[in-house]
């Protein structure tokens, strides 16, 4: 789950991180309302949950109140990346001599939390892992103590020369640490860490995003939620069990397991064709799913035909296919679907979808050359 | 000769009368596995399938000798349940169970290394050798005993795989699947040197996902120590970076974690990349010369 900047703000403020003040504001007349009427430079930056918005235009300077109003004006109901911007952050914008990057992510090859910073601050770390890898440093965290304060201290070192600053980003670093694990994170970034040219140590943005599978024990965190237009999707799908993606293409598919849902999606690719979402609907053999499933797929008018690739594992091929044909009864569509069908029982699951007159293939590779055919019609 | 499993393999269930526990406890068993006993606290006593229920894994294990568990237990208990087998001399802990919060993964690591113990998973279908002993949810009639080894980040994606290779005649020492999430037990790596030191395995099959490096890690082991020979597929070329396919693990963030990085890695090993799973069956043969 992603959260805003303001809302990873508010949450380093509890913990003790220094932030700049802002308002959250979601409009115009909330801008003038909530902003001080001293004239000072500020930033208004759009909240929106998808990345690259200082690029897009999201994120304006303003000398005065006048001049932060106009730029509200501009950023609010602007278009990033498809999502329209319904609020903005007014924030007191700081002198920078200095940027940081620091970051805490889960780490698949130590097992662990690693703590990363850079001197390289304000751009993406990525872009420092591909130009200046040298530049990052990494310290994985023991679960059992933490993060110690010396590995704090070494990192903060690395980045600070003066002593008292050293002591300032240390003690940052610790309270993020101890944020992350308390909320379940499963990425905290500050970006950047800024020194002030009055030697003040602050963080100016902030990233978090929290383990989806923890957030049964994060109340405050669900309650953060404000799912965009894509994630309503997806939440939906999620909770009636499915797991679904929404993509480009036309081409819906919709298959058992993850691992061959991206399969599936890659062969469509491989012969041509463009998937309009991952869909997993589990293991189960239920038709609700299959109605829940066929539902959210011809509900994006984007779908020109459906392929449907089941491997019976433990569920059986027959099961699915009573499943299916019980399903198919309850939808009336003109879009054609492919139904391919192999493993457990296969031969006897093929024989009940034959019966209903849908087109039924042995193979993946059949399934996904027919599916793109039909989609052209 | 087989990795990790085989018929001596003593079996006990964490959870075992929970619903999915029962079931794939009376699957196991029908497919020969040795299962011993199983775990439910306060339900000791009790028997499931004919298999006596212990409270604890401690009082399992020294009534019944078991070196091996599979945990079927809820999500936000799973983590407690590795830790309690491992604490309990538990050799190799198979966990099933999906959606286990990350941290508790992390906190489990250091204890499963203090005590030496192997941990499959989470959030995976678990193992088998064929004819022997199959521990998991696997559908255990796609497999045949045969000499070619398996590990992969998918479930049905590798009964995909399997049902082919078992149809084309090339059958498997151990397969198995180590789970799809970001932070989990054995990795390609671990078992790629598991199945090198086989006797009986003389070609391996890896399938990942896109997601995390390990794929690039595994191409570097192969490279390097690996005689035997490997064929590879990667899951997740179209996928689009920064969005969760499924898999916990399976998100690519930008630019790192991608199918490309990955193949081009496999291919710079020697390592050919299918384009479709079912081109695997075609490239194990050539590569063992059949």
């Amino acid at each position: 789950m992603k959260i805003h900047e303001y809302q990873a703000r508010d949450l380093f403020r509890k913990y003790g991180i220094p932030v700049p003040e802002g308002e959250l504001c979601h409009s115009v007349d909330e801008v003038k309302k909530k902003v001080s009427d001293k004239d000072k430079l500020r930033v208004v930056k759009a909240q929106v949950l998808v990345g690259g918005r200082g690029k897009a235009g999201g994120v304006k300077l303003a000398t005065t109140k006048a001049e932060a109003i106009e730029k509200a004006k501009l950023i609010l109901g602007m278009d990033i990346k498809g999502i329209t911007v319904e609020k903005v952050l007014v924030a007191d914008a700081v002198d920078i001599e200095k940027e940081f990057y620091v970051g805490l992510i889960n780490d698949r090859n130590a097992k662990a939390v690693t703590l990363m910073a850079s001197s390289e601050g304000g751009v993406e770390i990525e872009e420092v892992a591909k130009t200046n890898p040298e530049k990052i440093i990494k310290m994985p965290i023991d679960p059992t103590m933490g993060l110690m304060d010396w590995q704090a201290r070494k990192v903060a070192l690395q980045l600070f020369n003066d002593p008292k600053q050293v002591r300032q980003a240390a003690e940052i670093l610790v309270k993020l640490y101890k944020l992350y694990v308390e909320t379940d994170s499963s990425l905290a970034e500050i970006n950047p860490l800024v020194l002030t040219p009055d030697k003040q140590v602050l963080a100016i943005d902030g990233k978090m995003n929290f383990d989806d599978n923890a957030l049964f024990r994060q109340k405050e965190i669900i309650a953060m939620r404000e799912a965009d237009e894509n994630e309503k999707k997806e939440l939906e799908a999620n909770a009636k069990g499915l797991s679904y993606i929404k993509l480009d293409g036309n081409i819906g598919c919709m298959v058992n397991g993850a691992g061959l849902a991206m399969a599936t999606m890659d062969m469509i690719k491989l012969y041509g064709g463009e998937p309009a979402n991952f869909l997993d609907i589990g293991g189960s053999s239920n038709p609700q799913k299959v109605v829940d499933a066929m539902n959210i797929l011809l509900g994006d008018k984007n779908v020109k035909s459906v392929m449907i690739n089941i491997f019976g594992g433990i569920t059986r091929c027959d099961d699915v296919a009573r499943g299916l044909v019980a399903a198919l009864d309850q939808i009336k569509t003109d879009i054609p679907i492919v139904i391919r069908l192999s493993g457990t029982n296969a031969k006897e699951g093929l024989e009940i979808i034959e019966k209903t007159g849908l087109p039924v293939v042995k193979t993946m590779s059949e399934a996904a050359q027919k599916a793109i055919e039909l989609s052209q019609k | 000769m087989s990795i990790l499993i085989n018929k001596d393999t003593k079996v006990i269930v964490q959870g075992i009368t929970g619903r999915d526990g029962a079931f794939h406890t009376s699957k196991m068993k029908a497919y020969g596995t040795n299962i011993v006993g199983g775990i439910s606290p306060g339900k000791a006593g009790q028997q499931v399938e004919g298999i006596p229920v212990f409270n604890t894994v401690e009082d399992a294990v020294k009534a019944t000798g078991a070196n091996a568990s599979v945990i079927f237990v809820p999500a936000p208990f799973a983590g407690d349940a590795i830790l309690e087998a491992s604490y309990a001399g538990i050799e190799l802990v198979v966990c099933i169970t999906e959606h286990v919060p990350v941290q508790d993964m992390i906190r489990v690591m250091p204890v499963l290394k203090k005590n030496d113990t192997k941990l499959v998973g989470a959030n995976c279908p678990g193992l088998i050798t064929p004819g022997e002993c199959l521990i998991g949810i696997l559908p255990g009639m796609i497999f045949k005993p045969g000499n070619v080894g398996l590990i992969s980040r998918s479930g049905t994606l590798t009964y995909e795989v399997v049902n082919m290779l078992t149809e084309n005649d090339l059958g498997q020492t151990t397969c198995v699947g180590i789970g799809g999430d970001s932070v989990s037990g054995l990795y390609f790596i671990d078992l790629l040197e598991m199945y090198e030191n086989d006797l009986k395995t003389d070609a391996v099959v890896v399938i990942g996902e896109i997601g995390g490096d390990a794929e690039e890690q595994a191409a570097k082991f192969i490279k390097e120590k690996m005689t035997k020979p490997v064929v590879a597929f990667i899951a997740g070329q179209s996928a689009p970076p920064g969005k969760r396919m499924g898999h916990a693990g399976a998100i690519i963030s930008s630019g790192a974690g991608t199918a490309e990085e990955k193949i081009k890695a496999f291919n710079a090993a020697g390592v050919p990349v299918a384009k479709e799973p079912s081109e695997i069956p075609g490239l194990i043969k050539e590569k063992l010369g059949l």
